[in-house]
């Protein structure tokens, strides 16, 4: 078990540098799907198998489709490539983000999670009739009304999509 | 077993690369899936912390982001299609029409 | 009653504010036809004023009509009042009935004109102005009125401005009015100051109960308002603008600065008689300007060439006369040739328009002559004019003139040097206006290949009523040697009192043959140098060097101003444009300026317009926020 854990938390990272220092952005985004598939198996091995499935047929699936359509579509010619020579201050963006890293890794590291604990132990989610039952309970209950509004976002989301890509409005 | 650390751990890592690919990144479409990295390392994050502190309350939260970022990724890729049908390019650094 | 008042006042209200609203897609004649109707309407009403006042008793014939409450502020109370007393009345008739003729003349006059429906709202404009000023019960609703028909003045002489020596005789106008209005403000402060109130009743009350104000403070408070009548008046040393304001339409020549505007400080004075009486010396000033006046503009007028400049001398030494009779305290015997004088010189006026509209805009009098038959109700109705101003008896002209001189001879306040200027002015008068009819009307046509027409029948009926008006309005204030009643010093006495007399009314007699005596001179020298001996004119020019050329020249006033005053002031509004404002203004806000540009050019280096700049500031924002959280 630990050494799924080890091993997709490496591969994820390892991954995601991978999305960032790649030049062509195609190969950038099959390192992006790599990342979220090791994500979506790191939700597996924190019990979270309804958000794992989401993240493999949202993530993984439409949104990398999405994304491999919009390169193709754009169809980058290898001279119009961008040719990156980093106008930002480099070093200063690097450190910032080391720093970044340095905080977070403090942060989690010396301070131990105090929040609030709740009561979905795995046993009784399993008798109370298995996880997609109790997350969906919480969806349209607790949190019903965040949930409609999250359609009405998708709705204009889609319209909003529709509109910047026709060609002509 | 707590792997709290090394999660956590995980998600800064990823986040962090996020930040950074944002910051160093001047193709649109990196600097986007940039932008999925750090929000996915959020979801990590949440999914750890609904996991240590038995909750699913921190589950929900990240179905909610994943549609929050199918929804901006739906619009944000439209974005870059117009600004691309329009200039021709999609480097950042063309696209500096608010230059002081 | 309140409500007749008031509707006089609005009817060219109404005119003006339908003309302008929904006056633009009419058939040319409809926005005249329109404002003179209101006009009209006015007038009508106001005769049924005169018939209510005069049913009223003679002590009690003052009317004042409070609308609303205007300013009132600490110790300044002023009401939106109206006052009907005679004089005021006189003043509406006039104003309203001349006022309807010279709109139905202008009917004809600006036909064609592309300004036409814009000079009915500004005609109408003024009416109610005039209106205003006339019939206010307190001194800064008078100044209301003042100033609009001064802005009307001002908008009417420049009514071509296409014309940029119109529109500059149009700025003169209103300029020399300022000069006069800023003295007329001051003394109204002063009258406040003084007495406490604005209100005309008031302030005769105030003056009559008490003697507390001093002759010094009265005399500057009166020399100050006779400051503001002279500039709108056209007095010494005012009186500039008049000539150059013939620019405008002719029919706004007769109506504003012949027979109402110009006759406004007359008005003024004889309105606040009680407040001159104070002063003696403020009277003498106002008799000796005045007589001053109508003798200099005389002089002049008998060397102009342009035949309503010399129309406009005419007016200004016409006008002299009536401060003269104000001055020697006839209020009466001026408000009398005022109102005659708005008859002839309407008269006068129009019938020069008729010349000019049928010799199309020919105004040089030496290029005229002969034109007794092409314009034969013009040249009758002129030579009426002529007479009615020259004094020649039974004419309008002959007994206002006459009474205004008998009060000079016999008032206390007057003297002979003052009768003997205003005779001698009386001889001129008949010079100049028979060389006037002569080189106009008699002789030969002087151009060829003109052919004059006569004037449309609304231009011609104005004149003919005109011609009828000034026959016949002298018989209102005819002498006492005729033994019939003097209608309008009877009804003027109640407000204004007739002057202490030194001479007996025997001596009227004299006084009046004496004048006709003058009159029928002043005919007989214009035709025997103008019509009989033409070298004789020549000799005598010669001999009489250099005051012809003088008056020709005008006498150089306007030279002398524009040397003494008017350069001057331009010179000092070139330094400080030129210095003050280009050079210490500009440049320190120039400087302001650049001192921001450039600062704001350093910081906007900031703003570099790439996302991943703004996306580092934000990072490193982020960085220290986690930092001040985790610190602790």
């Amino acid at each position: 078990m630990d050494w799924f854990v080890y091993g997709f938390s490496a591969l994820a990272i390892a991954s995601a540098i991978m999305v960032i220092t790649r030049r062509n952005p195609i190969i950038s985004a099959l390192y992006l799907c790599l990342t979220l598939f090791c994500l979506a198996a790191l939700f597996v091995l924190l019990e979270a198998y309804f958000i794992a499935a989401v993240q493999v047929l949202v993530y993984a699936g439409a949104v990398m489709v999405l994304f491999i359509f919009v390169i193709m579509l754009l169809n980058l010619d290898p001279e119009k490539m961008i040719v990156e020579y980093f106008q930002t201050p480099r070093m200063i963006s690097v450190i910032s983000a080391l720093l970044l890293f340095g905080f977070l890794t403090f942060v989690f590291w010396t301070n131990n999670i105090t929040g609030e604990r709740g009561y979905d132990f795995p046993v009784q989610i399993t008798q109370g009739g298995g996880h997609l039952k109790a997350m969906s309970s919480k969806l349209f209950t607790t949190f019903l009304l965040a949930f409609e509004v999250t359609s009405i976002l998708l709705l204009v989301a889609i319209v909003g999509a529709v509109v910047l890509a026709k060609r002509k409005v | 077993m707590d792997y709290s650390g090394v999660m956590l751990v995980t998600s800064a890592a990823i986040f962090t690369i996020g930040v950074a690919g944002v910051l160093i990144r001047r193709n649109a479409l990196i600097f986007f899936m940039s932008i999925e990295l750090m929000l996915n390392a959020a979801n990590l994050a949440f999914a750890s912390f609904s996991y240590f502190l038995n909750s699913l309350d921190g589950q929900v939260f990240v179905f909610f982001v994943m549609m929050v970022a199918a929804a901006e990724a739906a619009v944000g890729l439209g974005i870059i299609i117009a600004i691309f049908k329009n200039r021709k390019t999609v480097d950042l650094y063309d696209l500096r029409l608010l230059q002081g | 009653m309140k409500f007749l008042i008031l509707a006089i006042l609005c009817f060219p209200l109404f005119g003006l504010s339908v003309n302008f609203l929904f006056g633009r897609k009419w058939a040319e004649p409809w926005a005249g036809v329109l404002a003179t109707a209101a006009t009209t309407s006015s007038f009508v009403l106001s005769c049924f004023l005169l018939f209510h006042i005069l049913n009223l008793p003679l002590t009690d014939r003052t009317i004042v009509a409070t609308y609303f409450n205007w300013i009132s502020t600490g110790p300044l109370h002023v009401d939106f009042a109206l006052q009907i007393d005679p004089i005021s009345l006189c003043m509406i008739l006039v104003v309203t009935g001349v006022g309807s003729l010279i709109h139905l003349y202008s009917i004809g006059y600006m036909a064609k004109d592309p300004g036409f429906r814009r000079y009915f709202i500004y005609l109408n404009l003024f009416i109610f102005m005039m209106l205003i000023l006339v019939m206010a019960a307190n001194l800064p609703l008078l100044f209301v009125g003042w100033e609009g028909v001064g802005l009307c003045s001002y908008l009417l002489i420049g009514f071509w401005y296409e014309d940029i020596l119109k529109a500059q005789a149009g700025k003169k106008a209103f300029i020399v009015n300022r000069i006069g209005d800023a003295c007329f403000l001051i003394g109204m402060f002063l009258v406040l100051k003084t007495f406490g109130t604005l209100d005309f009743l008031k302030l005769d009350s105030q003056i009559l109960s008490s003697t507390t104000v001093s002759l010094t403070t009265a005399t500057i408070i009166s020399l100050l308002l006779f400051g503001g009548a002279a500039g709108k008046s056209a007095q010494i040393p005012l009186y500039i603008w008049l000539p150059d304001a013939m620019a405008g339409p002719t029919p706004v020549s007769a109506l504003i600065h012949a027979a109402t505007m110009v006759t406004a400080g007359v008005y003024m004075i004889i309105r606040l008689n009680v407040l001159y009486l104070l002063s003696p010396i403020a009277m003498g000033v106002v008799a000796t300007i005045g007589f001053g006046t109508a003798l200099f503009a005389a002089l002049i007028a008998i060397s102009q060439n342009d035949i309503k400049k010399v129309l406009a001398y005419s007016t200004i030494s016409q006008l002299g006369y009536m401060f003269g009779a104000v001055g020697v305290g006839a209020f009466a015997a001026a408000l009398f040739h005022l109102i005659t004088h708005a008859f002839f010189k309407a008269l006068l006026f129009l019938g020069s328009g008729s010349v000019i509209h049928a010799l199309h805009g020919e105004q040089d009098i030496q290029k005229m002559g002969g034109l007794r038959k092409a314009l034969p109700i013009t040249s009758k109705t002129f030579l009426i004019g002529v007479l009615a101003i020259s004094g020649i008896p039974i004419f309008a002209g002959f007994f206002s003139k006459d009474m205004i001189l008998w009060f000079t001879a016999s008032s206390v306040l007057g003297n002979w040097g003052l009768l003997f200027v205003g005779l001698t002015t009386a001889g001129l008068t008949a010079l100049y206006m028979f060389r006037l009819y002569v080189l106009t009307f008699l002789g030969t046509p002087r151009t060829a290949g003109t052919h004059p027409h006569e004037a449309p029948p609304s231009m011609s009926i104005p004149l003919i009523v005109l011609a009828f008006l000034s026959i016949v309005g002298g018989f209102i204030g005819l002498p006492e040697w005729t033994h019939f009643p003097d209608i309008i010093t009877n009804f003027i006495e109640p407000i204004a009192k007739l002057p202490e007399l030194t001479l007996g009314h025997e001596a009227e007699l004299i006084v009046t043959v004496v004048s006709i005596v003058i009159a029928f001179l002043g005919l007989g020298i214009g035709y025997y140098l103008f019509v009989s001996r033409p070298a004789e004119k020549e000799r005598l020019t010669g001999a009489l060097q250099p005051l012809p050329t003088w008056s020709q020249n005008k006498f150089y006033i306007d030279e002398f101003y524009g040397r003494f005053f008017v350069g001057p002031i331009m010179q000092f509004a070139q330094f400080c444009w030129q210095f003050i404002d280009v050079q210490i203004i500009d440049r320190a806000v120039n400087l302001s300026g650049s001192i921001w540009r450039k600062t704001s050019n350093t910081m906007s280096s900031i703003q570099t317009g790439n996302v991943q700049g703004y996306a580092l500031w934000m990072a490193i924002g982020t960085l220290f926020l986690i930092y001040f959280v985790f610190k602790g």
